[in-house]
């Protein structure tokens, strides 16, 4: 299968540190992508390259290209809010607006120009039933967003994040501010997001990379050593430092 | 130790003491203020007084009118905040969220700068530089007139509107833009329909701040209004509350004297007003998240 986003030899410094050594990889559509590793990887690093919110970093210098569609998102026609829009993001903490839930939902719609009122609605609903949360919420969706529980704001964040419409929906940690019964609901979501996105997701979580994804990613100071089906690597890894990260030797 | 615990129960004397010293101070300036206002208030009559369109405190059969100082002050105020805010507020956007660093830590201390200078400069320079301009650009007799004076206050109140903006701005979380940026929106779109909303609270404490300055101002407007007790037009002399009393204070006996210190106590009231307002703002702040 084609990949949708390519990445080839990204080299990416944080003024003269070295975050990632040449990260070359496919990623598949609509598959669940895991990137696992010890903290201070680069893992997020590169997912946060992925849909260029690392441009908000001060000192951030690239070098190497990434493809997605074919197109290269450092290429000086792309417009990052175009690319942003296509490539949604949800944040290791959730983080609604301080609005109503359905202003959070319709903020993006709006920015990109939906005004009508029954377009939003719809939108806003498909949303929410999305992200698995319309039931809970339908009843009270101009109270405001943190009134939610956090598992709540996490699912609200994703159906925000659906709004737009995006591809590829990337995920830098999203469950690891949640207590398992919202870690579960989120990866339950995840698995049925996989028919219509495309997943990538950092975790910390060896047993939730397995559970979830189905090509999995190992980094280790700044390289990606490891790339395959979530099964191969997890059972037989070709690499030894893969094998004594996932045995638990050390991370 | 029995050392110890006596310098404990000193040094606690001690604080209490400071805390009442403030405290008192304010509950006997409201006290004087309404001993010393209220009584012209009566002998005057509160409608004659509040409502009364002419104010003649030294004629033959003396008049004491404060509508037009009231309204003087609450236009004046209105105007300065008019322009005060919007020039602020962006002033406060520029700083926590475009400039760089380096321009941002230039700006500052000038903003600072501002809200340090003697108020008796800004009502110089408005006399030399602002009166004549106006006068010369609205082709005007004499340009002490409220649109001056509604100028110097504008300038006046932006160091309160654009430091306490700025800082709410900046305590809003960066997750919020981070959030609203993953969306695909500009950074401009960010500012405007992220950080400013979650800031407003804060935003409007500032505005509320400007609004007690300008209102409290004296000095500055007494150089450039003109001072004459005229219903408040733009282009036209005009007193405030605060220079009826300041301009008349020094020659004033009997029942002028204390009409302008129930001119005082009105003045009071309002600054009460704000501050009751200010507090509601910052209560209202901590309490919603």
């Amino acid at each position: 299968m084609k990949p949708i986003i390519t990445s080839k030899d990204l080299v990416l410094y944080y003024d003269t540190f070295k975050a990632l050594r040449g990260i070359s990889m496919e990623i598949p559509e609509k598959q669940i992508t895991a990137f696992i590793g010890p903290s201070g990887c680069g893992k997020s690093t590169f997912l946060k390259t992925l849909n260029r919110m690392n441009d908000l970093v001060p000192g951030v210098r690239v070098e190497g290209e990434v493809l997605f569609r074919d197109e290269d998102i450092f290429a000086p026609s792309v417009d990052v809010t175009t690319l942003r829009r296509k490539i949604g993001m949800v944040f290791q903490k959730p983080n609604p607006f301080p609005m109503s839930i359905y202003d959070n939902i319709a903020y993006g719609p709006r920015l990109h120009g939906t005004h009508s009122r029954a377009e939003l609605n719809e939108l806003v609903e498909t949303s929410l039933k999305g992200a698995g949360l319309w039931d809970e919420v339908k009843d009270r969706l101009k109270k405001s967003a943190l009134g939610l529980s956090g598992g709540q704001q996490q699912r609200l964040c994703i159906a925000r994040a659906l709004a737009v419409q995006p591809d590829v929906l990337l995920m830098d940690e999203p469950t690891s501010a949640l207590d398992p019964a919202s870690t579960m609901r989120i990866e339950e979501l995840m698995a049925t997001l996989r028919e219509q996105y495309t997943v990538v997701i950092v975790t910390h979580n060896m047993q939730q990379a397995t559970r979830i994804s189905d090509k999995c990613a190992f980094f280790l100071l700044g390289e990606m050593i490891e790339f395959g089906d979530t099964e191969q690597v997890f059972s037989m890894p070709k690499d030894k430092r893969t094998e004594d990260y996932i045995t638990g030797r050390f991370g | 130790m029995k050392i110890k615990t006596v310098t404990e129960k000193v040094m606690n004397t001690v604080f209490f003491a400071c805390g009442i010293v403030a405290i008192a101070c304010v509950v006997i300036i409201t006290g004087y203020m309404l001993y010393a206002g209220l009584p012209a208030i009566f002998k005057i009559g509160p409608a004659k007084f509040l409502f009364g369109t002419e104010w003649a405190s030294t004629a033959a059969e003396p008049k004491f009118g404060i509508l037009p100082f009231i309204l003087t002050s609450v236009y004046g105020t209105a105007g300065a905040t008019l322009i005060g805010v919007p020039i602020g507020l962006l002033t406060a956007v520029f700083l926590s969220k475009v400039a760089p660093k380096k321009l941002a830590n230039a700006v500052r201390p000038a903003v600072e700068l501002l809200a340090g200078i003697p108020s008796v400069v800004y009502g110089l320079i408005g006399m030399m530089v602002l009166v004549p301009f106006v006068a010369k650009t609205f082709n005007l007799a004499n340009g002490t007139s409220l649109f001056a004076a509604i100028l110097v206050l504008a300038v006046m109140i932006l160091p309160s509107i654009i430091n306490v903006s700025e800082t709410a701005l900046n305590a809003v979380p960066p997750e919020y833009e981070e959030a609203s940026l993953a969306l695909g929106a500009t950074k401009m779109e960010t500012i405007f329909k992220v950080s400013i909303p979650a800031a407003k609270s804060g935003i409007a404490a500032g505005v509320v701040l400007g609004i007690g300055r300008a209102i409290g101002e004296a000095m500055a407007v007494m150089m450039v209004a003109g001072n004459v007790a005229n219903m408040p037009e733009l282009f036209t002399s005009v007193t405030f509350l605060t220079t009826a009393v300041s301009k008349e204070m020094s020659y004033s006996a009997g029942l002028q004297r204390e009409a302008l210190f129930s001119i005082a106590l009105v003045l009071f009231c309002f600054i009460m007003l704000i501050n009751f307002l200010l507090n509601a703002l910052l209560k209202h702040k901590k309490g919603g998240r």
